[in-house]
């Protein structure tokens, strides 16, 4: 598989993934392990004393790269402080940009996504940004300077895939940074289908952490992943109205 | 004095600091960061960082989530 390439950090793993939804400690390491993943999310909350067994310990066990995010945050001046409190706590100036404009759809509010990724690439942060699927918005955050911007399926959490290909595609042709699919996946097709689209990765949680077997729909989304990306590389064959086939009409015997 | 840790209100003596305002919410050595009034005081300032009445301190880890 060839290398996924964020701000010059490579990555031999195009799975990106969360940690949001598991059921225990054990069965998230498993899942992650079974991923191979080697980047992470968690999210950033208020400590709480009575918490038995840390993520970080988690993702520092199966020597896994972590990645905060500023999920729940509505406003740039919360993503900001949140991504700022992260930066110390975890040492590392990457951070999963989410600015959320209700929590019904959880859907990126642009406005505030925009001022927060400005003020964050300006304070050195390498911002990698959950975008909604419009290929203006993903445009701007790359000019803003964004290190890849990632679009989502669908709304998170939702498991209803990727609903608007063709803006994905869009998007994808005009990045000149790693697009990454965000949000929405359900199953492996989808994830299948987000590489085929030409996304440089994925990044997910519940389709695997939420699933009845989540190490199992791990292993599955590392091979979708794996299987899409190659698939994207070897270039399918045009749609055809028409058959065309695939063995010779010519030699044949005749009666 | 009052000061607000994580929402809710402490008492703490006077001259108290930040060090040991995340002391009364946390035990844990790393992956902790505080927040004085929406600032981020870095963990090395921590201790000579001294609380005043009504200041609002935010002290946050990692958890599972995104």
């Amino acid at each position: 598989m060839d290398k996924l390439v964020i701000a010059g950090e490579e990555l031999d793993s195009r799975l990106i993934m969360g940690t949001g939804g598991a059921p225990s400690m054990h069965v998230l390491r498993e899942a992650l392990t079974a991923s191979g993943t080697e980047l992470t999310t968690v999210a950033m909350r208020r400590v709480d004393p009575s918490a038995r067994g840390s993520v970080l310990d988690v993702l520092a066990e199966c020597g896994i790269r972590v990645l905060p995010n500023t999920a729940g945050c509505f406003t740039a001046g919360e993503a900001v402080l949140t991504a700022k409190l992260a930066r110390e706590a975890l040492g590392t100036n990457w951070v999963k940009l989410e600015v959320i404009a209700d929590e019904h759809t959880l859907l990126p509010d642009p406005i505030e996504l925009v001022e927060a990724a400005e003020q964050l690439v300006a304070d050195g942060f390498v911002v990698l940004p959950y975008t909604s699927d419009d290929p203006v918005l993903a445009h701007r955050l790359e000019r803003i300077g964004c290190a890849a911007v990632m679009p989502l399926g669908s709304p998170i959490g939702s498991g209803l895939g990727i609903r608007n290909p063709h803006n994905i595609e869009l998007i994808v042709e005009r990045a000149n940074v790693p697009v990454i699919l965000d949000a929405g996946l359900g199953t492996a097709s989808d994830a299948a289908l987000a590489m085929e689209l030409g996304c440089d990765a994925v990044l997910l949680a519940t389709a695997v952490t939420r699933a009845r077997h989540p190490a199992r729909m791990a292993a599955a989304m590392r091979h979708a992943v794996e299987g899409g990306r190659l698939a994207r590389l070897a270039g399918r064959i045009p749609m055809r109205r028409y058959a065309q086939a695939s063995s010779p009409f010519e030699g044949l015997a005749t009666s | 004095m009052k000061v607000i840790v994580n929402g809710e209100p402490r008492e703490l003596p006077e001259g108290a600091s930040v060090a040991d305002a995340v002391a009364s919410v946390t035990t844990a050595g790393t992956g902790v960061a505080a927040a004085l009034n929406d600032e981020v005081v870095r963990r090395s300032a921590w201790s000579a960082t001294t609380l005043r009445d009504d200041d609002r301190l935010e002290v946050l880890t990692a958890v599972q989530g995104g």
